[in-house]
């Protein structure tokens, strides 16, 4: 198949492009929810993304906060950001943040307003948003403008045999052609990290993947209870026949096909070493990985999944593919792309492949994915230990 | 006739079924990706949908090969065409 050179998209002021046009309301806090969510329901046209937390968190913890307060708002498929928060100067910090963009963005406390008050003047800054971004249309834009996040979920051992080495197939086609790919999941490559850790472009890309996935293992070592198994793998997991952690880590392993990571993200952190496949540390709980994927700019996700995950997310389109026949059958609605042909042995990995290819430029330029269509925004912020 | 187990690798000590179950005392055919080659094995147990299948006798102490990779030791021992899952296989991580 020859593949196409273009999609269309809506090119944004510092040069990347969006599959998608949003008009979001980031709420800072969990307090500023109600808010952010008034305003929603007053201007048609923009969502809120409601989450729980930004209170008293400290270190690592709220640099990550912020790092994914800001890179959701400077994603590319988002064309205007309001900012709510309690407080002026965590506000401020966000909304700075998401200006060095060249987007739209305001920002709106609530001590000394109250709800109603600041939910008054963020409406009125919203509809303005709204109504410009409404009149923004898509563009061609190079295939390399394409950002594409992984992660696999309620993954069978379908999805090690079929749906995860086609995700793989589209990475080895779409890798020389200048796209950025980012896959993670760094507790589900336990078992496969030293496989993993050879996939490394660089010495010193190996030896940061090594380092990040030992201090996550530390991590699960310290806090396991016997009942770590029963979480990882998932009932789902299990009931899909998929029996150990290793066996879902060589699994998982396969959608970044032959391609080899040329860095290692932070949660959140926005890839800078150009185009190429990334790893980033990340949960490998869906909406959380997703949430962190779209934070560091990713403008599109596949998401191979086995027992049928439903995930989505507020601002990155989320295309779900499976191979397990009996998920189509009893869940299609959910599925975007079925490759269950693949089992049959009536399609092989490169057709499968050509078939996720061609759905996600469909996507890109704008169909709806089957998450979209069915409401799922997941946006589920990361915390990485109490806050004070 | 059509595949019953796919095989990743020909080091591979199990096979994933991918129709809707087999039945104890079926003849199945085997797929090795690896190579594109084929072999047949006569199941023991009914197994469903992606559940795996030894093909050869394994003792307890033993290491499950898949995708050509350690996946796990057998914790009880299984025959040659029985259902391999968590009942006789843990992992040797957690």
């Amino acid at each position: 198949m020859e593949i196409p050179k273009s999609f269309l998209g809506y090119k944004r002021e510092n040069g990347r492009a969006g599959t998608r046009n949003h008009v979001i309301i980031l709420p800072v806090d969990d307090i500023s929810n109600a808010c952010a969510e008034a305003v929603a329901n007053n201007i048609k046209g923009t969502i809120a993304l409601p989450h729980s937390y930004g209170r008293l968190q400290f270190g690592a913890d709220l640099e990550l906060h912020f790092r994914t307060m800001i890179g959701t708002g400077c994603n590319p498929n988002v064309a205007a950001v309001i900012v709510i928060g309690i407080e002026p100067k965590w506000t401020k910090k966000i909304v700075d943040g998401i200006a060095k963009t060249g987007k739209p963005v305001e920002g709106f406390h609530i001590e000394r307003t109250g709800d109603i008050g600041t939910t008054m003047k963020a409406s009125k800054k919203a509809q303005e948003f709204v109504m410009w971004a409404s009149e923004k249309q898509r563009e061609e834009c190079p295939l390399s403008d394409l950002w594409i996040s992984v992660k696999c979920g309620e993954s069978d051992t379908t999805s090690g045999l079929a749906a995860n080495p086609t995700v793989g197939n589209l990475m080895d086609k779409l890798e020389p052609l200048g796209v950025h790919l980012c896959f993670g999941e760094t507790s589900e490559l336990t078992g496969a990290e030293q496989v993993c850790a050879t996939r490394g472009a660089t010495k010193e890309a190996s030896e940061k993947f090594m380092k990040t996935w030992s201090s996550y293992n530390d991590f699960i070592l310290k806090e396991a209870t016997d009942d770590l198994s029963e979480s990882q793998p998932t009932a789902g997991n299990i009931a899909g026949g998929l029996t150990t952690i290793e066996e879902k880590a060589f699994g998982n392993f396969q959608k970044i096909g032959n391609c080899k990571f040329i860095d290692v993200l932070e949660p959140a952190e926005e890839p800078t070493k150009g185009k190429g496949l990334y790893f980033m540390d990340t949960s490998s709980a869906a909406a959380e990985c997703v949430t962190l994927q779209a934070a560091a700019g990713f403008n599109i996700h596949l998401f191979p999944t086995g027992q049928g995950n439903i995930v989505g997310n507020p601002i990155e389109p989320v295309v779900k593919l499976t191979a397990n026949p009996l998920t189509v059958k009893g869940m299609g609605e959910h599925i975007d792309c079925d490759v269950s042909k693949i089992l049959s042995r009536e399609m092989n990995l490169s057709e499968a492949g050509d078939e996720l290819i061609k759905t996600t430029l469909r996507v890109a330029n704008g169909r709806l994915t089957c998450a979209e269509a069915l409401g799922h925004k997941e946006f589920v912020m990361t915390k990485l230990y109490r806050s004070a | 006739m059509g595949t019953d187990i796919i095989i990743h690798d020909k080091k591979d000590n199990v096979g994933v079924v991918v129709i809707e179950k087999i039945a104890p005392k079926q003849e199945c055919a085997c797929w090795i990706m690896e190579d594109d080659s084929s072999i047949n094995i006569q199941s023991v147990d009914e197994i469903p949908l992606g559940h795996k299948i030894a093909m050869i006798d394994l003792n307890e102490g033993d290491t499950i090969l898949k995708y050509g990779h350690d996946i796990g030791k057998v914790v009880k021992s299984i025959k040659k065409g029985e259902h391999v899952h968590v009942h006789n296989v843990k992992t040797k991580k957690w």
